[in-house]
C-alpha cells in the first residue's frame, strides 16, 4: 500500500521516536483508574461458591441459611440463573469439526471442574457475601474425572459431554510433501523427541473483575470491564442476557495486565451483569488470587512427539509431529480453544523452506480449568518444537545452530511465499535477523567463554530462536467463523476550537502504550505537538466501533486507521485554510499546530485562529464552504490472514549441575515488527514478553492432583519471574515494513513469549550436551534438571 | 470481643477516624473506606507487594496488616508521596525509562523505590533487583524499573 509520502519524513513528525507516555504520569500518582477504585452508590458485591470437584453432579444446592445471612441481598443457583441468562457455545465454524457443550456462566447439574462458579451470592460488602458462601449446603456426588489429556481419550476415561461418546473436542491434520519419503533418504539423520509443555497461566496483578450496572429506566446495562476488547463484550451482554445491543455500554479504563486472559467470558462476570439486571443496581465482582488461578484461563498443555529429518550438509527435510493439547470441559466461548492447536500446526518450522511437512493436532477436554488464547498463542509450541528439534539435529550432525540456520532459513529476498503449512508470508528478515542478533551478542566470544568455563566444570549453554509471529489478523481469525468479533478498528479525529485535537480509537489500552501511540500517529501526521491530543479509548459509547487490542493487533490496525483519520482531517483542514487564505492547497502545510507555507514553512495561520473562525465566525467564510472538523476512517487487514512478524532471538544460561537451577545470565532479541512508532515501547513490549516467556520456560505451572485438584492456588505457590532472577534483555530491530498497510507496523506484542521459551530450551540442552543428557519438558524445574542428570 | 473497632490514624497528613471491622486490612481500609485508591490489591497474601505502603516509616505490606493495627499510625501512600514530592525524581525516571505499562504493581514498586533510594541503597543493579524481588511486574520485565531506580540514585549520589 502506498500513502503520502509526507508523513514519514516531515520535520515535526512523532512515529519512530522514543516519546514517553502521556499516561505514566497518572499511573505514577495513584490516579489510575482500575475497576475495584469504582464505588457506586448502592453497589452490592458478589462472591461465589464453587465446585471443590473436578467432576460432581449436583444433587441439590440449600441456600436457606445463606439467604438469611447478614447483608445478604439475593443468592442465585445455577438453575435459578439459568431463566435469565442464555447458554452460550465456544465453537467457530472455520475450525471444521471442533465441539463443545452449551455452557451456563454457574453450572446448573454437573460441575466439571475444581473452581467452577455454582452459586452466586450478592451481599453488601464482599466480607459479608463470602461469609454467607460460608453456609451454602449443597450435596454433590462426585463423578470420576477425566484430568490427564492424554489419558481422557482412552476407551475407558470418563466421558465429561455424553453425547459427544469421547473427550475428543477438535483434530485437524496437515501433511504436504512426502514426509515418510524424506525421512527414509539414505544421508538423512532423524531426530525424535517428546516435548511437554506445563499448564500455565496469566497472573494478570489486576484480577479479573466487573462492575456492572443496570438502568431499568433506560433499560441500559453497563459493565465497567477490566479487558481487551468492549465491543466483543457488548455483543456478548446483549445476546446472553437480553439487552438491545446499543443499550449496552462497556467501558475499560485502566486494565491491571491483561495479555489474553481478559478476552474471554467468564461466568463470574456474566452472572454479575445479570444480577445487576435483576436487581436494578450496580454489582461488584473482582476475583480473589484464588480465584484468579483457578478460573482465569489456563495456557499451553502440550504434548507434543515431534521428529526431524536432516541431511550431512545440514538441509532439513522436513518436520513430522503430533500435538495434544488438554482445554479443561469446554471450549472457552467465543474464542474457542482450538485456536492454540490450530496455531502451533500452522507455525510450527515456518521460518525454515520446508518441502516435507506433517502434523496431526488432538484437542481434549478435561476436568481442569479451562484453556484458551494468552499471549503468543501457541507460538511458545511451536517455535520449540522446531528449533527445539533443529538444534538436536545440530548437534546429531555436528554442526553449529547459527550454521544450520543459514542454510534452512527462508531467504529474505524470496517473499512473497508460503510456508510448509500453508500461511502466506510477506516482507520478513530471517537472515538480516540472525546476523543481526549473532553480531550483537558476540557470539563467538560466547563460545570461547562456555569452553573456558566447562573446563572449570561451569555448564554454561547457548540457544537460539528464528521465529515467526502470528500479527494484525485479519477476518480469517475469527469473523469468517461466525465470532461477534470485529477485525477491523476505527479512529477518529477532531480539531477543537483551540487547536488541538481529540482522538478516539476502538483498539484499547492494558498498559502496552495504545494511547500514546494513537497520539504519536495523529500528532505527527497532521501536525500539532503531541501535548496537543487527547485520546480517549474503551468506552464503546464513544469510540468507533472495532476489534480492541488482542493478537498483536493494536498498532498495525489501529495505527493505521488513526493515521488514515489524522490524514484525512490534514486534507480537509488544508482545504479550508486554502479558501480562508486564498492559496492553492498544495501550497500549504500543518506543522507545531500551525498552517504554513509548505516550502518555506512560515506560518500562515494557526490551527486555533482556523478553528475559531470555523466554530465561532462562518459568516466569514464563503456560504459554499462546507467545514468538517473531524475525520472517522478504519482499517482492516485484506491481502493476507495474518502479517507475519519475525525475530531472532538468543539465551544464554549457566546450569547448575549440583542443584538444577538455571541462571539466564543474558537474552538477546532481535525483532522486525515492520515500521516502529515508539522504540522504546517496543523495546519495553519485547522484555516484558521475553520474561513472560522465561516464567513459562522455567517457573510456571499450575499443578493438579490426580483428582482434579489444582495444588497451586496462591502466588506464594506458582512462581512467577521476580527481578533478582531476571537477566538484562538487549533489544535490536529489522525494520521491514508490510506492504499492507501505509503505515507499516506489524505487531509486536508477543515476541518474547512465542521465542524466548525455545532459545532456554535450547540454551539448558547446548548447557548439558557434555553430560549426554537433555532435557524436553518445561518449566525446566531443578528438579527436572537433576532428574536429566539422573541426580534424583 | 467487639466486631469493629474505632481507630484514628494519620494517612498523608491527614487525621482518619473511623470504625472499621476487626477483620479489615488496612489496604481495604485505604482504598474502600479512605478512597486512597492508589495502593493496590493482587495477591492479598503479602508476595506480590502491590499494596506497599510506609507505616510509621516502615516499608509495609498493606495486606498484611489489620487497619485496627494502624490505629495512632503514620501512612504515607502513593498519593502522599506524590502530593509531597519525595516521589518526583522517581516519578521522573520512571517515566523516562517506560518502568510501567499497565501501572498496577506502580504504586508498590514507587514504595520499594523509595525505600531504596532513601534508605541510602547503591547505584547497583543486582541490589537494586534483589531489593525490589518482592514486588512482583508482569509487563515490564523488570529491567526499566531497575534502570529508573538506578537513574534516580546515580543523580542523587551526584547532585
Amino acid at each position: 500500500m502506498t500513502g503520502p509520502a509526507t508523513i514519514f519524513d516531515k520535520p515535526n513528525t512523532y512515529i519512530g521516536q522514543p516519546t514517553p507516555r502521556a499516561d505514566a504520569a497518572r499511573l505514577l500518582q495513584g490516579r489510575g483508574r482500575f475497576v475495584d477504585d469504582l464505588q457506586l452508590p448502592r453497589m452490592v458485591h458478589a462472591a461465589f461458591f464453587r465446585s471443590p470437584h473436578a467432576h460432581a453432579r449436583i444433587l441439590s444446592i440449600g441456600t436457606t441459611a445463606a439467604r438469611a445471612a447478614p447483608g445478604v441481598v439475593a443468592v442465585y443457583t445455577g438453575a435459578e440463573l439459568a431463566e435469565h441468562v442464555t447458554p452460550y457455545v465456544g465453537v467457530l465454524t472455520h475450525l471444521a469439526g471442533l465441539r463443545s457443550a452449551p455452557q451456563h456462566p454457574i453450572a446448573v447439574d454437573v460441575a466439571r471442574w475444581q473452581g467452577e462458579p455454582l452459586v452466586m451470592v450478592i451481599a453488601q460488602t464482599r466480607a459479608q457475601a463470602e461469609d454467607a458462601c460460608e453456609l451454602i449446603e449443597a450435596d454433590l456426588e462426585e463423578l470420576p474425572p477425566a484430568v490427564d489429556a492424554e489419558a481422557a481419550l482412552t476407551a475407558d476415561a470418563p466421558v465429561i459431554h455424553a453425547d459427544f461418546g469421547s473427550n475428543l473436542a477438535w483434530e485437524r491434520k496437515v501433511d504436504v510433501g512426502h514426509i515418510d519419503n524424506a525421512f527414509a533418504a539414505p544421508d538423512v539423520t532423524i531426530v525424535e523427541r517428546e516435548f511437554r509443555f506445563g499448564r500455565h497461566t496469566g497472573v494478570t496483578l489486576e484480577s479479573r473483575g466487573t462492575v456492572c450496572d443496570f438502568d431499568p429506566s433506560e433499560q441500559t446495562l453497563t459493565m465497567h470491564y477490566s479487558g481487551q476488547a468492549p465491543h466483543m463484550m457488548q455483543v456478548i451482554l446483549s445476546r446472553h442476557i437480553g439487552v438491545a445491543e446499543e443499550n449496552v455500554r462497556v467501558i475499560s479504563n485502566d486494565v491491571g495486565g491483561s495479555f489474553g486472559i481478559k478476552i474471554h467470558t467468564y461466568g463470574d462476570e456474566i452472572a454479575a451483569a445479570a444480577a445487576a439486571k435483576l436487581l436494578k443496581r450496580p454489582v461488584k465482582f473482582i476475583a480473589d488470587r484464588m480465584e484468579s488461578f483457578m478460573t482465569d484461563i489456563h495456557a499451553r498443555d502440550h504434548v507434543v512427539k515431534a521428529r526431524m529429518g536432516i541431511s550431512a550438509e545440514g538441509s532439513i527435510v522436513g518436520i513430522d509431529f503430533h500435538d495434544l493439547t488438554g482445554v479443561g470441559p469446554y471450549s472457552m466461548y467465543p474464542r474457542t480453544s482450538a485456536i492454540e492447536c490450530n496455531q502451533v500446526l500452522n507455525l510450527t518450522g515456518a521460518p525454515y523452506a520446508l518441502e516435507n511437512y506433517r502434523a496431526h493436532g488432538q484437542v481434549v477436554f478435561q476436568n481442569k480449568n479451562m484453556m484458551c488464547q494468552y499471549r503468543a498463542v501457541g507460538h511458545p509450541i511451536a517455535m520449540a518444537v522446531a528449533d527445539g528439534l533443529l538444534e538436536d539435529a545440530a548437534r546429531a550432525i555436528g554442526m553449529d545452530p547459527v550454521e544450520v540456520r543459514r542454510r534452512n532459513l527462508m531467504r529474505d529476498d524470496s517473499y512473497p511465499r508460503a510456508s510448509a503449512s500453508g500461511m502466506k508470508l510477506d516482507d520478513l528478515s530471517h537472515q538480516k535477523a540472525l546476523e543481526k542478533l549473532v553480531e550483537i551478542m558476540d557470539y563467538d566470544a560466547l563460545r570461547a567463554d562456555q569452553i573456558k568455563m566447562r573446563e572449570k566444570g561451569v555448564y554454561r549453554g547457548i540457544g537460539f530462536v528464528s521465529m515467526v509471529e502470528v500479527t494484525n489478523p485479519s477476518p480469517m481469525f475469527y469473523g469468517i467463523g461466525g465470532a461477534h468479533i470485529a477485525s477491523m478498528d476505527g479512529a477518529t479525529v477532531r480539531l477543537d476550537a483551540a487547536g488541538a485535537l481529540h482522538v478516539s480509537s476502538s483498539i484499547t489500552e492494558q498498559g502496552q502504550g495504545t494511547n500514546a501511540i494513537l497520539g504519536q500517529i495523529a500528532a505527527g501526521v497532521f501536525g500539532v505537538p503531541i501535548e496537543r491530543v487527547k485520546v480517549t479509548t474503551g468506552d464503546t459509547a464513544t469510540v468507533p466501533y472495532g476489534g480492541g487490542t488482542w493478537a498483536s493487533r493494536g498498532a498495525g490496525i489501529g495505527g493505521e486507521a488513526m493515521l488514515q483519520a489524522a490524514h484525512a482531517l490534514k486534507t480537509q483542514v488544508l482545504d479550508v485554510a486554502g479558501v480562508m487564505l486564498q492559496s492553492p492547497v498544495a501550497a500549504l502545510d500543518i506543522r507545531d499546530g500551525a498552517v504554513v507555507d509548505a516550502e518555506t514553512g512560515a506560518e500562515r495561520i494557526t490551527l486555533d485562529a482556523l478553528a475559531r473562525t470555523v466554530y465561532y465566525r462562518g459568516n466569514e467564510l464563503p456560504s459554499d464552504l462546507k467545514p468538517e472538523l473531524i475525520a472517522t476512517r478504519h482499517y482492516r487487514v485484506t491481502d493476507f490472514p495474518f502479517v507475519f512478524t519475525n525475530g531472532a532471538m538468543a539465551a544464554h544460561v549457566e546450569v547448575d549441575t549440583e542443584t538444577g537451577f538455571v541462571k539466564v545470565l543474558h537474552f538477546w532479541a532481535v525483532e522486525d515488527c515492520g515500521r516502529v512508532i515508539n522504540p522504546m515501547l517496543v523495546d519495553e513490549q519485547v522484555r516484558g514478553g521475553v520474561v513472560q516467556g522465561i516464567g513459562g520456560a522455567l517457573y510456571e505451572e499450575c499443578l493438579y492432583s490426580p483428582e482434579g485438584q489444582l495444588l497451586n492456588t496462591s502466588m506464594a505457590d506458582y512462581i512467577v519471574p521476580m527481578a533478582s532472577e531476571m537477566p538484562e534483555i538487549t533489544v535490536a530491530h529489522i525494520e521491514t515494513p508490510t506492504k499492507t498497510s501505509v503505515l507499516g507496523a506489524k505487531g509486536a506484542g508477543e515476541a518474547g513469549t512465542g521465542g524466548a521459551p525455545a532459545a532456554l530450551l535450547n540454551a539448558v540442552n547446548d548447557a548439558l550436551s557434555p553430560l549426554n543428557t537433555s532435557i524436553w519438558q518445561m518449566p525446566m524445574t531443578p528438579e527436572r534438571i537433576l532428574k536429566a542428570l539422573g541426580k534424583v | 470481643m467487639s466486631k469493629t473497632q474505632d481507630i484514628s490514624l494519620t494517612v498523608n497528613g491527614e487525621v482518619l477516624t473511623a470504625n472499621v471491622p476487626v477483620r479489615m486490612n488496612l489496604v481495604d481500609f485505604l482504598r474502600h473506606e479512605a478512597g486512597l485508591t492508589g495502593s493496590h490489591v493482587g495477591c492479598e497474601h503479602g508476595v506480590c507487594g502491590a499494596c506497599t505502603i510506609e507505616v510509621n516509616g516502615d516499608t509495609v505490606r498493606g495486606c498484611l496488616m489489620l487497619a485496627v493495627q494502624a490505629n495512632g499510625a503514620t501512612v504515607t501512600t502513593i498519593e502522599g508521596l506524590a502530593d509531597s514530592g519525595r516521589s518526583a525524581a522517581l516519578i521522573a525516571a520512571f517515566t523516562r525509562r517506560n518502568a510501567l505499562q499497565c501501572g498496577f504493581c506502580t504504586p508498590g514498586m514507587l514504595a520499594s523505590a523509595i525505600a531504596y533510594v532513601e534508605g541510602g541503597g547503591i547505584a547497583d543493579k543486582q541490589a537494586i533487583r534483589d531489593h525490589i524481588s518482592g514486588n512482583y511486574c508482569r509487563c515490564t520485565g523488570y529491567q526499566s524499573i531497575v534502570d529508573a531506580i538506578h537513574d534516580v540514585v546515580t543523580e542523587g549520589a551526584s547532585a
